[in-house]
């Protein structure tokens, strides 16, 4: 990566949600104890997989379409800095106000003092996956404003003191039982005779959510879409929550990563259309507001937008991995995913989780901070065929294995085991004795024996081959 | 038709079998089949780790033993999934536009074994017999990074005497992925857990597929479970007739 003046910058430690406590293979370990998201996570990504297959399937020029996203956000970030300052432009000539954030600290500063500045103590939030990702809630929080989230699966996840597991789906990790006692328990208000029936569950969330958005005056929104051409934003989503947050109160504030930004309106023809089916496999989205700065006498009468970096220069300045700031969010690559259907988000530490948060976390966050990520996949690739905007993510994940190797100053044992074993390798000789060596293991790996660390992962469930008597090449020589 | 065998690593050391019904079965078909020597490994290994540095003295190696010949076929996939999609990108990595070129060349001739049989040599029916009952894993390389489509199908549905079970979620890695089995032992595991449940419940007797390294995970969770079900390569069955 080339840098210059400290810039382009990743994106800051001790704020946000960008990090876990654990590395991948241990945080894995606990959910694949657990047989209730095991259950839940197969269920549910079968489910939306057969849903969004069939819709796909519908469409003669699916594939055309996926050129033409993949081929508009290519122009997008190539000409990133140019479509942001005609947003800025146009934003501003609609009435609406334009911060720019460098990272996650400066936009919560940001937020908080455009809240200040309204005299509230309470906002309403849109699901927004960039508000998650810079920590805004914890910093609203510790400045005394009350976050409320409207969107049902984010509120499950906010009332239950836990972190979202899905990009789309953020409570898939959690049983209606489960959510019937977070109600009862943090609910204010709730029916004590809740039942756990999904109607009833959402009536009570229903009766909550109404009453918070009819007394409150800020809102807090992300956007999926910004059209640089119109200054226009547009939010996408299934339940009409979210319009509620956009249309009732009378401030909202916007906090968009930079890449969301595209350049013309017809643009949003092509996204519109893969972004649903990609996602929840409809073949509309439900809910699709827009809105162009501040129109009198309708909606909100004060408009923000806080442009957010928080490490998408740095990843932008990546050739490689600069495909990864195509992503519109959709988790279709999360639905596909073998190793996220066993392991679950919270395996992934970050807020964005599944093959598309093994490379957005180590890029945004740089590769040191999220080590086991580029590691966490078999590099089947059902990720790639996909992703609606075709992003690469089996090439970027072995890039980002290059990158975490290369910056190892000291050797590792691996590192030492690889050096030898390509040494070996390259030289027939050497090979064809360490073949003659492989056959002594037939004494070592004999069956039920285990093998040392690390490689004791592999016999814990299977048996390892017994060497044959004679190599390939042995047998050809002797022909 | 001049044949190159690139009988990979993993075959020439532990799975001989599938290279040497590579051979037996290219010449039952007319082919002359030569193996280049100084051939050793195609370095994914060394590339999905992170090593790419390393593996680049064994592109250049595998270019040079292959770079003379017209046709080259492995047993494998993966590793000519790396050889198409990798072996360029590691050499313009290290600024070896001359390595990235002729690697290039070598894997615009290099062929997977079902790719060879169907694509180059019009083949679908390679006369072979094999009696048992059959599932097959379409490994993830061939599939997603080759495209190899039904060809492996094809050509077993051609096989006399063998019974095809088709394979329930038969698209779903089966947690192999080369290091991500040691590094993420966990996960893998629950995978091939998922897998094994998969190939039981076809009874077949055999699970096969086209590639060894996919095979050598998936027989060792069977072999483990004592299931009885055996990993036997396509090349083999493809190989098999009523004499052998």
């Amino acid at each position: 990566m080339t840098t210059f003046l400290g810039m382009p910058v990743t994106a800051p430690r001790g704020v946000g949600n960008l990090r876990g406590d654990e590395s991948f293979p241990e945080a894995a370990r606990t959910a694949l104890g657990d047989a209730q998201l095991r259950r839940n996570l197969a269920h549910a990504t079968t489910t939306i997989r057969a849903k969004s297959g069939r819709v796909i399937d519908e469409l003669p020029d699916w594939q055309q379409l996926r050129d033409a996203g993949s081929a508009l956000k290519a122009y997008t970030m190539a000409n990133l800095p140019l479509l942001l300052e005609q947003l800025e432009e146009r934003v501003v000539a609609a009435g609406g106000v334009v911060h720019w954030a460098a990272d996650a600290n400066e936009a919560n500063r940001i937020v908080t003092e455009l809240v200040r500045a309204t005299g509230e103590q309470r906002v309403i939030k849109v699901k927004s996956m960039a508000t998650q990702e810079i920590g805004l809630n914890e910093a609203l929080e510790a400045a005394g404003i009350e976050p409320v989230e409207t969107d049902l699966a984010e509120l499950i996840v906010q009332l239950g003191h836990d972190k979202p597991s899905h990009i789309l789906v953020p409570a898939i990790h959690r049983n209606r039982a489960e959510i019937r006692e977070i109600f009862l328990r943090e609910m204010p208000g709730v029916d004590p005779a809740l039942t756990d029936e999904p109607a009833v569950l959402a009536g009570a969330a229903r009766r909550y959510l109404r009453e918070t958005f009819l007394r409150t005056k800020v809102a807090v929104s992300g956007a999926n879409f910004a059209v640089a051409e119109t200054g226009t934003l547009a939010v996408v989503e299934s339940e009409g929550n979210g319009r509620m947050c956009l249309t009732l109160p009378e401030t909202l504030i916007t906090v968009m990563g930079v890449e969301k930004v595209v350049p013309a309106w017809q643009d949003l023809e092509v996204f519109l259309q893969l972004l649903p089916r990609a996602s929840t496999g409809e073949r509309m989205n439900p809910y699709t507001s827009m809105w162009t700065g501040v129109t009198p006498g309708d909606g909100p009468q004060s408009f923000h937008l806080v442009l957010l970096d928080n490490g998408r220069s740095a990843v932008l300045a990546d050739e490689v991995g600069r495909q990864a700031l195509h992503c519109i969010r959709c988790s279709a690559c999360l639905n596909v995913c073998p190793v996220y259907e066993r392991a679950g988000g919270h395996a992934y530490g970050s807020v964005y989780p599944g093959p598309i948060g093994a490379i957005l976390s180590p890029l945004l966050t740089g590769v040191e901070d999220n080590a086991s990520l580029p590691y966490a996949s078999s590099l089947c690739g059902a990720c790639f065929d996909a992703c609606p905007v075709k992003i690469d993510i089996p090439a970027i994940l072995v890039h980002l294995r290059g990158e975490h190797v290369e910056a190892q100053n000291r050797p590792t044992p691996e590192g030492i085991a690889m050096a030898a074993a390509a040494y070996t390798m390259d030289h027939p000789r050497l090979y064809a004795a360490a073949q003659r060596a492989a056959r002594l293991s037939r004494l070592a790996g004999r069956r039920g024996r285990g093998l040392p660390p690390p490689l004791n992962g592999w016999t814990a469930g299977r048996d390892l081959p017994v060497p044959p008597k004679q190599t390939f090449r042995e047998w050809w020589a002797g022909r | 038709m001049r044949i190159a065998l690139f009988a990979t690593c993993l075959a020439d050391t532990m799975f001989p079998a599938a290279a040497r019904a590579t051979v037996e079965l290219l010449e039952r078909l007319g082919h002359e089949v030569v193996f280049p020597a100084e051939q050793t490994c195609c370095g994914q290994m060394h590339i999905n780790t992170g090593y790419q540095k390393d593996a680049l003295r064994l592109v250049r190696r595998h270019v040079r033993s292959f770079a003379p010949y017209d046709v080259v076929v492995a047993p494998s996939g993966s590793c000519v999934g790396s050889v198409r999609h990798q072996h360029a990108m590691v050499a313009r990595k290290f600024d070896d536009e001359r390595l990235a070129v002729r690697a290039e060349d070598v894997a615009s001739r290099t062929y997977e074994l079902s790719e060879l049989l169907v694509d180059v040599l019009k083949v679908e029916d390679v006369g072979a017999y094999y009696p048992h009952r059959v599932t097959y894993h379409p490994t993830c390389h061939s599939l997603r990074v080759l495209r190899v489509g039904d060809k492996p199908l094809r050509l077993l549905r051609n096989v006399r005497g063998l019974d095809l079970a088709e394979l329930p979620a038969a698209e779903q890695c089966c947690g192999f992925g080369g290091t991500f089995a040691v590094k993420n032992a966990d996960t893998s595991t629950a995978m091939l857990a998922d897998k094994m449940r998969h190939v039981l419940d076809t009874g077949a007797d055999v699970c096969t597929a086209g590639d060894s390294s996919c095979l050598m995970h998936i027989g060792g969770g069977l072999s483990r479970l004592r299931t009885g079900v055996r990993t036997v390569h396509l090349a083999e069955i493809l190989a098999s007739t009523e004499t052998s």
